[in-house]
């Protein structure tokens, strides 16, 4: 790979990022001086819509891909995935944050949200969604910190930081575990009106899956965009590797779904070509049993822009199943149809669009890819095979890369 | 207080003859401005309305509609952060001092209930409080205070369910004898009686059976401790476990580097070395 070339980003992006933020904020003047009614097609009929079905529900699967490397690296030592490892903290990282400025948009009286700090439900899914993002949003902090602490060069804080670094990945796993899985429990309250394709008792284990399964996919398409943004990408045989997991996630997500529909007796539902049944089979169909078959053809697997398509597939059937559970799944049991207005989805691309933004600002700014480190500091993307310091955590280990059974190349 | 002694209302579709009183005295009592003859649907601006159904056999029969103040409320068990409540006395009530505005509470409730101000930048969540000020006064709500043909009724719920079956069986034409409420979804503090069928009409479709929604969530929800319990012993086994197969190669490896460049061993067999 070459060194980093900080590249100017293209003009038709930079155009569309100003004009998205520049109409994205007279909106949010509107939305917060006129209430929800003025700028969304929210009802009572739906009350929720678009920010939660999507800035939501996908913005925390989509930012999965934090959890995933990082567990994949830190805890089964996986060390040839190891370059993937900060480009998924940051992208995980700035996802929250999104999501959590998403929600303040989204909820009536958005200076309460800190109320879940002091008025428990326990009862509630909501409570224990607000407690996990509130505290994996934390240890994404900290996991990036590191990052941070060695661009202004503060050596203890760095050393603190990577200390407390294996601790953190086993929170972040079991947060995310929790609220993953959560999101998809929010649903399991809503028997009588969440259709019988999406509604299941294995909704939380669906959405956790799925969320693993599209967490690798993400890795695959921002690799992509960063190669074209910023000029790195990831080498060929890493994202292979990612490509073969996801097959397995996706396989294994696949198998439960359809596992799902047979226990409930819902096969024949599945293909009456019904209005459920089509964006039934549209997410079904295109979002996991095309990708997977692709992924099974060598010739796609080991080229980059199979993987990358296949992936982008996935991630596209991803939303769609989110979508269904969360916004068309209900049209049969409330009648009419929820369609985002367009100010929903401009101040939702606005949130992308400073997703990106962000992302590209800091993988300019801080050490995320190998290549922006100073040349003078030691690979910060391998923990030294002899600690230098007399400071050594229990779980900091002698890494020697070796080959084992993840790291074969095809 | 016990389910039975609860603040309940009955509701009589064979009584009813959709004067439409109810609604305008929620409205007065609520402070709401408006028609109540132009009133077909719970807003946030009314809690109430009655409307025109048919039976089976097409006879005309006036129906109400209302926050049920469930025994196991949806609306309060998805409540973050404990804005919705169902008191002791029996009525769900809200607070919007709590409240974050998430409306999981209008997304769960079986019944479509909870109304919102989507106009207001201080938006609350609206709903049929069962007038608890009046009830605690020991009055009876608005709508059953001025309904004249006692249509609508309030007591403590056990007297309503012995009154309602009273009424089947001294009228036992009259009536489908099912009190709508009594047990659907673990009961509710709003109950209907009917000439007729009514699950559909009501809202009580099939599949909500009659064991608590809330009881859906907990399920998972209960899982939890063990869940996080878990997944962290698995992980740190996980970790402690790769990282020990990675020691274990190296002073193999190290090992075997070792005695090619050294003396060859007798049986050039590998053995594991305490690491």
């Amino acid at each position: 790979m070459s060194h980093a070339t900080q590249r100017a980003p293209l003009p038709f992006w930079r155009g569309m990022f100003y004009l998205l933020l520049a109409t994205g904020l007279v909106l949010t003047v509107i939305r917060f001086t006129q209430g929800l009614g003025s700028v969304t097609n929210l009802s009572d009929r739906y009350p929720w819509g678009l920010w939660v079905g999507f800035d939501l529900l996908c913005g925390v699967g989509l930012a999965a891909g934090g959890f995933v490397i990082t567990a994949v690296v830190y805890i089964f030592h996986i060390e040839r995935l190891r370059p993937i490892v900060r480009p998924a903290i940051v992208t995980a990282f700035l996802g929250y944050l999104l999501v959590c400025v998403a929600l303040l948009f989204d909820i009536g009286r958005p200076w309460n949200i800190w109320h879940p700090l002091i008025l428990h439900n326990p009862h509630s899914v909501m409570f224990e969604v607000a407690w996990c993002v509130m505290l994996y949003s934390t240890v994404l902090a900290l996991e990036f910190s590191g990052m941070v602490f060695e661009k202004v060069k503060w050596k203890r804080a760095a050393k603190v930081q990577k200390f407390l670094s294996v601790p953190l990945v086993i929170a972040g796993v079991i947060l995310s575990t929790l609220h993953q899985s959560s999101l998809g429990t929010l649903y399991l309250v809503m028997p009588g009106k969440l259709h019988e394709l999406w509604y299941t008792p294995m909704l939380p284990l669906l959405f956790f899956v799925s969320a693993v399964s599209i967490g690798l996919a993400m890795v695959i398409v921002e690799s992509k965009l960063s190669a074209r943004s910023l000029g790195h990408g990831l080498e060929l045989p890493i994202l292979r590797t990612v490509g073969r997991a996801l097959a397995g996630v996706l396989g294994l997500y696949g198998f439960l779904r359809v596992y799902d529909l047979v226990d409930r007796g819902m096969l024949g539902e599945a293909f009456s070509f019904s209005y459920e049944s089509s964006l039934f089979l549209v997410e079904f169909f295109l979002g996991v049993v095309l990708p997977v078959v692709l992924l099974s053809v060598r010739r796609i697997r080991m080229s980059e822009r199979g993987l990358y398509g296949t992936s982008l597939l996935a991630v596209l059937g991803f939303i769609t199943h989110r979508l269904n559970v969360s916004l068309t799944g209900f049209e049969q049991a409330q009648g009419g149809h929820y369609i985002p207005a367009w100010p929903e989805v401009l101040i939702t691309l606005m949130f992308i669009a400073l997703g990106f933004a962000a992302f590209r600002w800091i993988a300019l700014h801080f050490p995320v890819y190998p290549e922006t480190q100073e040349p003078t500091e030691e690979p910060v993307h391998h923990v030294p095979a002899t600690p230098t310091t007399s400071v050594r955590a229990p779980w900091e280990r002698t890494h020697i890369d070796l080959p084992n059974r993840f790291s074969r190349v095809d | 207080m016990e389910t039975g002694k609860q603040h309940a209302i009955l509701f009589d579709l064979t009584r009813c003859s959709g004067c439409g009183e109810c609604v305008a005295a929620c409205m007065k009592k609520q402070g709401f401005e408006g028609d109540y003859e132009q009133v077909t649907d719970m807003s946030a601006t009314s809690y109430t309305y009655v409307r025109e159904v048919l039976a089976p056999d097409d006879e005309e029969f006036y129906c109400r509609n209302l926050c049920r103040h469930c025994v196991d409320p949806t609306c309060a068990s998805v409540c973050p952060v404990t804005a919705i409540v169902k008191t002791a006395e029996g009525p769900v009530v809200y607070d919007a001092d709590k409240c974050m505005g998430c409306r999981y509470c209008m997304t769960a409730c079986p019944f479509n209930v909870p109304r919102y101000e989507w106009d207001s930048a201080n938006p609350q969540v609206r709903k049929c409080d069962m007038c608890h000020d009046l009830l605690a006064k020991g009055e009876a709500t608005a709508c059953s205070e001025e309904c004249p043909n006692e249509a609508t009724v309030c007591g403590p719920r056990d007297e309503l369910i012995a009154d309602a079956r009273q009424r089947f069986e001294e009228e036992p034409e009259s009536y489908h004898p099912h009190i709508y409420g009594e047990h659907e979804i673990g009961g509710t503090n709003v109950m209907f009686i009917s000439p007729f069928p009514a699950e559909q009409l009501l809202g009580f479709v099939d599949k909500l059976g009659n064991e608590p929604l809330p009881q859906n969530t907990w399920r998972v929800l209960s899982k939890i401790p063990t869940i996080a319990v878990f997944a962290g012993a698995t992980m740190g086994a996980l970790w402690w476990l790769t990282g020990r197969r990675d020691e274990v190669r190296a002073h193999e490896a190290a090992r075997k580097a070792r005695r090619k460049n050294g003396k060859p061993q007798h049986n050039g067999q590998s053995q594991s070395e305490e690491v």
